[in-house]
């Protein structure tokens, strides 16, 4: 089910824009947003384990660089709609998967791979060809050319 | 004007070759201490009062030591944001476009910043060619409330940024099957329990099957 920015109130609102980068590494950064908001601590861990359980937030923490601490890759795979499905949680299962989508397009499954060396991702990259039956084409980052600010609602949050 | 900067000879040439010594040239030397913070933080904080207490405690460690680690990471350029991390979809951004372009080799990061400026594009990455199956080289991902909204972005960011001479396509997702935090901590795929996923395809379908006989 997906929810309208709307369906969000006010303290919501608030968490989901202006929290998604610079949160302050103190050993309270909860009790930080609580008075920067004005409102209870209690109702800050509230607000946010509520997103968290419905889904519309994935974490709160840190979102690692690309090819800093491990390496990755964007690999494709063009799959027959038959078979799809069943390569999609082959794949899933993995790990080292962190994001697989069906595209619209002769390459109709895209997804992330992740290790902790290239050696470790070569690894993966030739088990999921194993596991799955088909190649896929690997697309590793070369360069990023995108300035992470987060993702900010359409709406802009009520006062 | 656009068409005479395209040099066709940059649209054959070979992207630089990817290999495993490449991608290990850019990685930083964790040390296994850190390995197991970044473990213990890559899916998320404890939504609790004293979050690195608690990820402390699970280390063996102090909250200070936590905190400190954590800063050092974010010194060395290991974290690229801290915060909330919103998952799109369920924020009605229901449509999300990966726009791919095949753009001249020697244009790629002019464009690419280009593109990347614009609030409802997420990443903006270059990647290899691989040709002759794949011509696209700049990936961009554009996200709207529906179809029609991202196609929209997508023309209004072809004209802004002189792209008209520029192959894209879109590629809009229909499902997703898994999205979470990348996972950077695991260990070798020798120490993996195999028996996490099925060992064939045929033996996943199998279990497809006998799932979906099941009430």
């Amino acid at each position: 089910m997906t929810d309208s920015i709307n369906d969000f109130s006010p303290l919501e609102q608030h968490l989901l824009n202006d929290y998604q980068r610079d949160m302050s590494l103190s050993a309270t950064p909860y009790a930080d947003m609580a008075k920067q908001l004005d409102v209870s601590e209690e109702k800050v861990l509230e607000t946010i384990q509520s997103l968290q359980d419905r889904g519309v937030i994935s974490r709160v923490g840190p979102v690692f660089r690309p090819n800093k601490i491990g390496v990755s890759t964007l690999a494709a795979m063009a799959i027959p709609k038959q078979d799809l499905e069943c390569v999609a949680r082959i794949i899933s299962a993995f790990p080292e998967v962190n994001h697989n989508y069906e595209r619209e397009h002769e390459y109709n499954l895209w997804f992330v791979v992740t290790a902790s060396s290239a050696e470790h991702l070569d690894i993966v990259l030739h088990e999921i060809e194993q596991h799955t039956e088909y190649p896929l084409m690997s697309l590793p980052m070369l360069d990023d050319y995108f300035i992470d600010l987060g993702f900010q609602l359409k709406a802009s949050a009520t006062k | 004007m656009k068409g005479q900067d395209m040099n066709p000879q940059d649209k054959t040439s070979q992207d630089p070759a990817m290999n495993a010594t490449d991608l290990n040239k850019q990685v930083l030397q964790i040390t296994l201490e850190d390995r197991a913070l970044i473990k213990a933080v890559e899916h998320g904080l404890p939504v609790t009062s004293r979050p690195y207490a608690e990820i402390a405690r699970q280390l063996g460690t102090s909250e200070q030591d936590v905190i400190a680690r954590l800063q050092q990471l974010t010194d060395k350029g290991a974290i690229k944001r801290y915060g909330v991390v919103v998952r799109h979809k369920e924020l009605g951004y229901t449509a999300n476009g990966m726009v791919v372009w095949d753009v001249p080799d020697d244009r790629v990061e002019e464009l690419g910043m280009c593109i990347g400026k614009y609030s409802c594009v997420t990443l903006s990455y270059r990647r290899p060619r691989r040709l002759p199956d794949w011509s696209y080289n700049l990936f961009t991902m554009v996200h709207g409330s529906d179809r029609d909204e991202v196609a929209k972005k997508v023309e209004d960011i072809v004209n802004e940024c002189g792209l008209q001479d520029i192959e894209h396509t879109i590629l809009f997702s229909t499902r997703r099957f898994k999205q979470r935090g990348a996972s950077y901590a695991q260990g070798n795929t020798e120490t993996r329990p195999k028996t996490m996923k099925p060992k064939t395809r045929a033996a996943a379908k199998l279990r497809l099957i006998k799932n979906a006989d099941k009430p």
